[in-house]
């Protein structure tokens, strides 16, 4: 099987070709749709091309005062769903409507039952009768578990290795695109691998972002060993001269033994050459449910997970399902997804999401 | 995908089967505990609650059944709920008298949209239709090519311009009618259903196309916000029905069920792999009865007929009960069996398979490997496997590419297959009634009405070791 669908994807990959080339045309006008964000990324561009070291303190301030903006807008609409807890007293109610509202984010009934049983022992310690006092003590109680964690990027290493990873469809490449642009106006040079050699068109997808965000890409066959591609741009990186190197691999689901396998290998090539992967950062959609629990899980088997990037938070999905994989194998949300735009990729605020979690 | 809920209702019933009277303080429990399921499911906390009570008010005003314990009762009042839920009928496309066919895909990003968009117009092609393919996703970096590679490997012309997604689609549907294509298959962007400037875009596009199928793309994996979407997509779209994507994960799929509930529109096809041709109809009856751990023999009973020919399948069969099972023919049959899917698929359908065996992942790889010794191996070896020695061993090793041990390995094994379907010869004639499977910690007692019961006209297929359990998949592996 492994054979077939390597000729599957060498088949593909031929095909690719030529579709590509038919492509290159249409491809240049697309990018010419996205002009707009093009120009805005022009204006990045330029401030990110002098590097200026103070921009680090003023940055978190500005990504906070984003991230509850953001979640502002996409939440107005949901807002004053505990209206109805405030207004009577504590009673078995409430906290079934906390439960509720915990169930409802994804958080999972373990996760809820376990949080609201710490929840009412400190309640009643603290003889709290008054429900939006208690709400708020939930609120601070699930920032407490969810915070207080470095979520600094590692960057020791020369090159150091960013490694994405995930089920299908979360929203890898466009990250690593978010990210690199980050990186770059930081004034680190970058170089974008693209490790996913199965999708139709996955390459021009991060070769795009890589043209917007300045990032140089390294690319193989279509249907290519992502091990070795993934080799290759490290090993590029490291003759350049080029400090971080981020790697997208192809979506694979957890139960994908084979798949999950490669993964594994892709991980241990990465570190055999002159890089050193300091992140492994399993990209989970927002609107995940239960099943995020698995992914983690097994991923982090497969590839030693050191953080999480929760995407699509801007939507109307909570992304609960971080506190269960917080909370069981302890890796850490570091970013967070807020939309299309290149600056939409932000730093996770415990307070903030946890605040979210009930708006 | 629903195997681990039928894993988690399977545990709940096995409790409870052996209860000859069901107590109310009973029913309640056994309530709390699908409950517990369907929300482990991901299935929307209010669609659970209106199912809980859907169910509890059956139980309360049931007559009783003689046929039934009380407690099968329950599973039957369970069974016939979850299939409503899923959707009754599997959908039906029906084609205008005016061609071409419009169908609209719409979804979140990540969805799945491009993907499915070639593998229904690949469906499509299977039907005997002409499909074409329109790129109206403008603004996710390289979805048109995305779609136009997919496009060319399945022969199906892809219709984009760089210009305006609603111009796209209208120019795309006119480019069908010019080039006599039946069918159009439009892939929009990715957006939020929150996103209110990206939701008027696609129902604008909906207007400019008029689209007689309109199919949200759905992730298997979603969790409670499936509800939020499917309502805002139905709301400007006014839906047919739902693509349910990455059913192949190994998420418990509860989206399927809170979403169809919510829109009110059947799941209409189901996405189970990677590979383009994995994408079939959705047969609610069928998954309800997965999920209760009854099987899907219906659609293994259909699969095998599609790609196992009737006299083949009898000749093969007549063969085993004399016990000349051959080599020669157990390589036909892995041949057979890999053309009606993956093994995994297929486990999965077999009525009573235990739970453990459902989660192995059988590895495709391994039938290839198998393929590989029997094709080193002379025919007089076929035939007479017991002549295999040591050095006939390390050629067929060195010819398949695999360790002598493994070459030992299958021939044990297929020794022991050989001996299994001569016991089985020497006893009762296989196709004389369906056997309770031997693997199978309980058999379906229950009868889900008008699934297992319908039996296709032909003659009742033989596929050794399939239909009667006796052959050990994961002997295989």
């Amino acid at each position: 099987m492994a054979l077939r669908r390597r000729r599957k994807r060498d088949e593909q990959a031929a095909v690719e070709q030529e579709a590509v080339e038919q492509a290159a045309v249409e491809q240049e006008a697309v990018e010419q749709a996205a002009v707009e964000q093009e120009a805005e990324l022009a204006v990045e561009a330029e401030v990110g091309s002098t590097p200026v070291e103070e921009e680090d303190e003023s940055e978190p301030e500005s990504e906070r005062a984003s991230f509850r903006n953001r979640l502002a807008t996409a939440r107005g609409t949901f807002s004053g769903f505990l209206a109805s807890v405030a207004s009577r007293g504590v009673d078995d109610a409430t906290w079934e409507e906390l439960e509720d509202a915990l169930v409802l984010a994804d958080a999972g009934v373990g996760t809820a039952t376990s949080v609201l049983d710490r929840l009412k022992e400190r309640a009643k310690a603290e003889k709290i009768a008054d429900p939006e006092a208690l709400v708020a003590m939930l609120k601070s109680q699930l920032a407490e578990d969810l915070g207080g964690r470095d979520l600094e990027l590692g960057t020791d290493g020369s090159p150091a290795v960013w490694l994405f990873v995930g089920v299908n469809g979360v929203g890898k490449t466009t990250t690593i695109g978010k990210l690199a642009a980050r990186e770059v106006r930081g004034g680190r040079k970058v170089v974008l691998a693209a490790g996913d050699t199965f999708r139709a068109a996955a390459a021009e997808q991060l070769g795009m972002w890589a043209d917007r965000s300045g990032a140089e890409l390294v690319r193989g066959a279509a249907g290519a060993d992502p091990s070795s591609v993934i080799y290759d741009a490290i090993e590029h990186a490291a003759s350049a001269g080029v400090p971080l190197v981020m790697a997208d691999t192809a979506g694979r689901l957890q139960n994908r033994t084979n798949l999950m396998e490669e993964l594994a290998k892709i991980h241990r090539v990465a570190g055999k050459g002159p890089g050193t992967v300091t992140e492994v950062l399993l990209v989970i959609d927002a609107s995940t449910g239960q099943n995020g629990l698995a992914q983690a899980r097994r991923f982090t088997e497969s590839a030693e997970l050191t953080g999480v990037v929760l995407t699509k938070l801007d939507g109307s999905a909570k992304g609960g399902i971080v506190m269960a994989v917080q909370n069981e194998l302890d890796v850490p949300v570091k970013l967070v997804g807020l939309g299309e735009g290149l600056d939409d990729l932000v730093e996770f605020d415990a307070a903030e999401f946890a605040e979210a979690l009930f708006s | 995908m629903f195997d681990s809920l039928s894993n988690r209702f399977e545990g709940i019933f096995k409790r409870w089967r052996g209860l000859g009277t069901l107590r109310e303080s009973d029913v309640d429990e056994v309530l709390r505990e699908i409950r517990l399921a369907l929300l482990e499911a991901d299935v929307n906390l209010h669609v659970v609650r209106g199912f809980q009570e859907r169910v509890r008010q059956r139980c309360v005003g049931a007559e009783v059944h003689k046929a039934l314990n009380p407690v099968e009762q329950v599973i039957k009042f369970v069974h016939e709920e979850l299939i409503a839920t899923l959707g009754g009928e599997t959908l039906e496309i029906t084609h205008p008298a005016k061609p071409p066919t419009v169908v609209l895909l719409a979804g979140l990003q990540g969805s799945g949209k491009t993907t499915n968009a070639a593998k229904l117009a690949s469906w499509f092609k299977q039907q005997g239709r002409n499909p074409m393919l329109v790129g109206a996703d403008l603004r996710r970096p390289a979805a048109v090519e995305q779609l136009r590679t997919l496009g060319a490997s399945i022969g199906v012309p892809v219709f984009s311009e760089p210009s305006d997604p609603v111009k796209v689609a209208r120019l795309g549907v006119a480019e069908a009618v010019a080039s006599s294509r039946d069918v159009v298959i439009c892939d929009t962007a990715g957006r939020l259903a929150i996103d209110e400037e990206m939701m008027e875009q696609v129902g604008q596009i909906s207007d400019a196309i008029e689209p007689h199928y309109k199919f949200l793309v759905v992730d298997a994996m979603t969790g409670q916000d499936a509800v939020t979407t499917a309502e805002s997509f139905h709301a400007v779209l006014a839906l047919d029905g739902v693509i349910l994507t990455k059913v192949d994960g190994d998420a418990r799929g509860g989206a399927a069920l809170s979403v169809k509930e919510v829109v009110g529109r059947p799941i209409a096809f189901s996405s189970t792999g990677e590979k383009i041709d994995e994408f079939e109809l959705f047969h609610p009856d069928r998954v309800a009865s997965r999920i209760l751990g009854m099987g899907d023999a219906l659609t293994l009973i259909e699969k095998a007929e599609q790609v196992y020919e009737e006299a083949e399948a009898e000749a093969a069969a007549a063969k085993l009960l004399e016990g000349e099972f051959t080599l020669e023919d157990f390589l036909d049959q892995m041949r057979q069996l890999k053309k009606m899917g993956s093994l995994q698929d297929l486990v999965g359908m077999l009525p009573g398979t235990p739970p453990e065996l459902r989660k192995a992942e059988i590895e495709d790889e391994k039938i290839a490997q198998v393929e590989a010794i029997i094709c080193s191996m002379t025919p007089q070896e076929r035939a007479t496997p017991r002549i295999v020695d040591g050095s006939r061993r390390q050629r067929i090793a060195s010819g398949s590419g695999t360790r002598p041990s493994e070459v030992s390995q299958l021939l044990r094994q297929f020794s022991e297959v050989q001996r299994m379907m001569k016991k089985m010869g020497g006893g009762k004639r296989p196709g004389s009634g369906r056997k309770k499977p031997k693997k199978g910690r309980r058999g379906s007692r229950v009868t889900p009405p008008g699934s297992q019961q319908k039996k296709p006209g032909k003659p009742k297929l033989t596929l050794p070791g399939l239909e009667d359990g006796e052959f050990d998949l994961s002997s295989l592996r």
